[in-house]
């Protein structure tokens, strides 16, 4: 049968069309009286519901996981504080009246306003934080003027809190309010602005660990922002607790020690790399970032010439004195240079490459062996044992020591120190190296700069028979038990043999147990040996013009770097001062106070017993 | 067959044209006001994809004669049938229904929406060739299956919604190729009975819907949630809305589903009475034009083509702008060209493109 052009009446099909249309008439016209009565007839009384309609959802801020040290004391902790916050649908009585409200809460305007003007492009059931860790005066100012600001809201939040204030502040780190930049990355990816993260030390690099799960509370308030009913409530779930390996007891040992004067202080368990204390002065105080900072106290810590936010363990090189003279002896030995009955004759000085290098001593030594050389530090020796090996056997011995590279410590910002070479010369600096160059670097100046942490590390490695374990502040049973595997790439190991381990440790055992520049290291009963390491600050002629305040800041820094018992280490440190002036005199008490502190916990009655006396071998070396 | 394309072409209904362009262009910018704080999508931008893609369709339908349409129905119809139980089968699940099916990942589809096209054009076909003035009984039960089939396949899904849409088709159908006077009578009756008897097999929440739907305030919180905010919505619009982006309870998202299902709610709130009052009569001059056209068809095909069209789309407004001011019960039918979603833009323009198919070709030459 065609459908198409054929003859058919229409006329009653057209004529029902009629009714239809009327139908659709009326269908708009009920939709039309649908809204008629909506939007005309009872807009006033939605209005009201629309008002009172409002869904506030309160975000739960899961407190952080607190940090323990090792022995599980709480170092870090968190602390009730109350927030303001304000209600974007309420804004426009803010803007009106922002004067009276700076005035109140003791704000600036123009802070108030940019703290708005920030948080505009979120979604507006979000909250504007307005004033942190309100005060009693505050919470008074708020409640007695409810109806003037109806959209502020008071919350209680936990805040980080140090208890121990400066303490170990760069180990720790602090928190912040999370920048605009991070919120754009891969890694906090589960935040929204306004969150706090961890900025720097553990706290940045645990961060996830830390973190915990915030939750959050949906109420119905009304046009007042009372509560009207709860809508869901969703608990947050606190963040895990991370242990340390740090112990508190040797970290404030370390930090009473230092006094007023600047520095680092690394301890370390070499058997294992577990840090035991870590400790950069001048300090901050972490504290003072668990609100928002403001920026002028900001400015002030940056600026500040100081440079306290300056992490001096890690992110810092300083050239390491006599204490290369360390490295130098066991290259010389690992390389079969000093062999024994090796000795030197030091006159006070030494004429190389047409120069002369001076010893400290004026008058010099005389003949020295090697046991000599290092207990009094003797200068000449090792310029000609530096002339012996040469730069790049140097470079090679101390490299194996894991010096000049980051050791790997699971702390951010990690300096690399420099041990130089000919061919590092040419890379960086574009010339040739000078044989000179070789002399100075073998008594731990010239080029050669190291940080405290890989110096710690390389005695303390020595300390357990040439393994370099890689430092880290949390231990890895830890780490697994938060589903963490921790990276061990920088660890090193090579065979020290047994002749240099017994002239070494003899030699350091003596630095500081016998007339040498030492002893104010010692701990009795716990065999320590060290070395001290004095690095100028400015030529010995300046630093004798030089008076008053100058004086004091031209004394040179001080080093000392040791690990006790000598004859199998447990615990090494490296230790340095800012213009402490001699090691033996400012350094050695530092780790003395350390090792104490190690000392009386681990000998404590019932603990097993330390084999703490060293084996006496006498002459058997025969190196003297 | 697209050989008298190029001459149809001068009578391209514009005005029918601009007026659904119009309304589209209000609702991309309603879709981006109501999903503005949602960072992980930009549902405007894939609206406007899914308009181009729309107009495309629309020029398609229209190019091709709507008797040759006809005239390969049994083919369409077969592939929508088709499509309904690969929907059953291989379907994915969107609360409680399986409605939608995935084509590729990128591009899902509720084929309900298009099936729609299908059986206006199916029933067309049917009912233009029976030549009495009155439907005999059997007449009557052969068109209603042909409407039933698609029904009870998107009734098993279960959306229950969605099937309810395909009914007027049928029914507009029926009245027009002649049921006896008598017969609407006697439907009305049953429909009541139906209603009765049909109350027993309705499943628990669909009770509650048509429960709260008669009075919203007995569950607030719950089912009578999208009710109460809905009409909190429109209401505080006023006369002149709070304007494009500042509707509060859009943006406080009280309102569920708002730039989908209630998209009308955001128009209510943001653009006043003035702006829906703009929007109803854009869609009278559509719904009053494609009348306008089905009174000067060339034929009864064409008639009922373009009835069986306006039928889906006047239900659609009746039934979702009802249920936005509260005076038809909820259920999750779009708004034609305005809500998000593909699907049903794309059924939308199909249906523009039969209507405006049936104008061009309305003189016999």
């Amino acid at each position: 049968m065609p459908l198409k052009d054929f003859y058919e009446d229409k006329r009653f099909v057209q004529s029902r069309i009629v009714v239809i249309r009327v139908a659709a008439i009326l269908v708009f016209l009920s939709l039309l009286a649908g809204l008629w009565n909506l939007q005309i007839l009872q807009r006033g009384y939605y209005k009201e519901l629309a008002e009172k309609n409002q869904i506030r959802s309160i975000t739960l801020v899961a407190p952080r996981g607190k940090i323990l040290d090792r022995n599980g004391k709480i170092i870090v902790d968190n602390r009730p504080s109350f927030t303001l916050s304000l209600m974007r649908e309420h804004l426009s009585s803010i803007e009106s009246s922002v004067n009276l409200l700076a005035s109140g809460l003791n704000l600036e305007v123009d802070f108030l306003k940019s703290q708005v003007e920030k948080h505009r492009h979120q979604p507006s059931y979000l909250p504007i934080v307005i004033k942190e860790d309100l005060t009693a005066g505050d919470l008074a100012f708020i409640e007695s003027h409810r109806l003037e600001f109806p959209g502020l809201d008071v919350i209680r939040q936990p805040r980080r809190f140090y208890r121990e204030g400066q303490l170990a502040a760069h180990l720790l780190g602090y928190v912040g309010e999370i920048s605009e930049k991070q919120l754009e990355t891969e890694e906090f990816r589960y935040c929204k602005a306004g969150d706090f993260i961890g900025k720097a030390g553990v706290e940045r690099v645990y961060n996830r660990i830390l973190t915990g799960v915030d939750g959050e509370r949906r109420v119905m308030v009304d046009s007042r922002g009372r509560e009207v009913a709860v809508l869901d409530s969703v608990e947050p779930v606190p963040g895990n607790d991370l242990r340390l390996t740090i112990d508190l007891d040797i970290q404030r040992a370390a930090e009473n020690g230092f006094g007023e004067k600047g520095g680092a202080a690394v301890s370390l368990d070499p058997r294992s790399g577990e840090i035991l204390s870590l400790v950069s002065r001048p300090a901050f105080d972490p504290n003072s970032f668990s609100s928002r900072i403001s920026k002028k106290e900001w400015v002030d810590l940056i600026n500040d010439p100081r440079k306290p936010m300056q992490n001096r363990a890690i992110q810092s090189r300083f050239p390491p004195g006599s204490v290369f003279k360390i490295i130098m002896t066991i290259a010389g030995l690992q390389e079969g240079i000093l062999k024994p009955g090796y000795t030197d004759f030091c006159s006070g000085s030494t004429v190389m490459y047409g120069r002369s290098f001076a010893c400290h001593k004026k008058g010099g030594h005389g003949t020295v062996d090697l046991h000599k050389a290092i207990i009094n530090s003797c200068n000449v020796f090792f310029y000609h044992l530096g002339q012996k090996l040469g730069i790049d056997k140097i470079a090679y011995w101390a490299q194996s020591m894991g010096l000049g590279q980051k050791t790997g410590v699971d702390l951010p910002s990690e300096d690399t120190g420099l041990i130089p070479s000919p061919e590092w010369k040419r890379r960086v600096q574009k010339a040739d190296w000078y044989a000179g160059e070789t002399i100075s670097v073998a008594i731990g100046q010239g080029y050669v700069s190291l940080t405290l942490i890989q110096t710690a590390r390389a005695f303390g490695g020595f300390g357990v028979g040439g393994v370099f374990k890689t430092p880290h502040v949390v231990s890895t049973e830890e780490l697994k038990k938060w589903g963490q595997t921790p990276n061990f790439s920088t660890e090193k190991q090579f065979k020290v043999d047994e002749q240099t381990f017994q002239i070494v440790s003899q030699g350091l055992w003596g630095v500081v147990n016998e007339w040498g520049t030492g002893r104010k290291a010692a701990v009795p009963g716990f065999d320590v040996g060290g070395k001290t390491g004095t690095a100028q600050v400015v030529s010995r002629e300046a630093q004798k013009a030089a008076v008053g305040e100058k004086k004091a800041e031209y004394e040179d820094n001080a080093w000392f770097v040791g690990y006790a018992p000598i004859h199998s280490a447990q615990i090494a440190a490296a230790v340095f001062v800012e213009h402490g002036g001699h090691g033996g005199e400012s350094s050695a008490p530092i780790i003395h106070d350390m090792f104490q502190v190690f000392y009386d916990k681990n000998n404590k009655p019932g603990s097993p017993p330390l084999q703490i006396s060293m084996k006496q071998e006498g002459n058997s070396s025969g190196v003297h | 067959m697209f050989g008298k394309t190029a001459l149809y072409a001068k009578d391209f209904d514009w005005f029918i044209f601009l007026l659904a362009l119009a309304i589209a262009v209000i609702g991309v910018v309603e879709i981006h006001s109501a999903t503005q704080y949602d960072r992980a999508e930009n549902f405007y931008v894939k609206q406007i994809y899914r308009i181009l893609i729309g107009l495309f369709l629309m020029v398609l339908v229209m190019s091709i004669d709507y008797h040759a349409l006809a005239e390969n129905v049994p083919y369409l119809y077969a592939a929508a049938v088709l499509s309904l139980l690969a929907v059953l089968l291989f379907g994915k699940r969107v609360s409680g229904s399986k409605s939608w099916i995935s084509l590729g990942g990128f591009f899902e589809l509720q084929p309900s929406e298009l099936v729609k096209v299908v059986v206006v054009i199916a029933l067309a076909r049917y009912l233009c060739e029976i030549r009495t003035e009155y439907l005999t009984s059997a007449e009557v039960v052969k068109a209603s299956a042909v409407a039933g089939l698609p029904i009870l396949l998107v009734m098993l899904q279960p959306d229950l919604g969605s099937a309810m849409t395909f009914v007027p088709i049928l029914m507009v159908g029926l009245f027009l190729g002649g049921l006896r006077p008598k017969w609407i009578a006697g439907a009305a009756i049953l429909g009541v009975l139906a209603v009765g008897a049909g109350w027993y097999n309705l499943k628990a929440y669909q009770k509650e819907r048509i429960y709260t739907f008669l009075e919203p305030e007995r569950d607030p919180q719950g089912h009578g949630y999208h009710s109460i905010q809905s009409k909190i919505a429109v209401g505080s619009g006023g006369f002149w809305g709070k304007g494009v982006g500042k509707g509060s309870q859009t943006r406080l998202g009280f309102l569920p589903e708002r730039h989908t299902d209630f998209i009308f709610s955001v128009v209510g709130e943001e653009l006043g009475f003035a702006g829906a009052v703009t929007i109803l009569l854009l869609y009278l001059l559509i719904i009053g034009r494609s009348i306008q056209i089905a009174q000067t068809a060339r034929d009864k095909l064409g008639i009922y083509l373009t009835m069986g069209a306006v039928s889906v789309l006047l239900f659609h407004i009746l039934e979702n702008i009802g249920m936005v001011v509260g005076i038809m019960p909820i259920t999750g039918i779009p708004l034609p060209l305005l809500s998000y979603g593909g699907s049903s833009v794309m059924a939308t323009f199909m249906l523009l493109g039969l209507i405006i198919n049936v104008r061009m070709r309305r003189y016999v030459n």
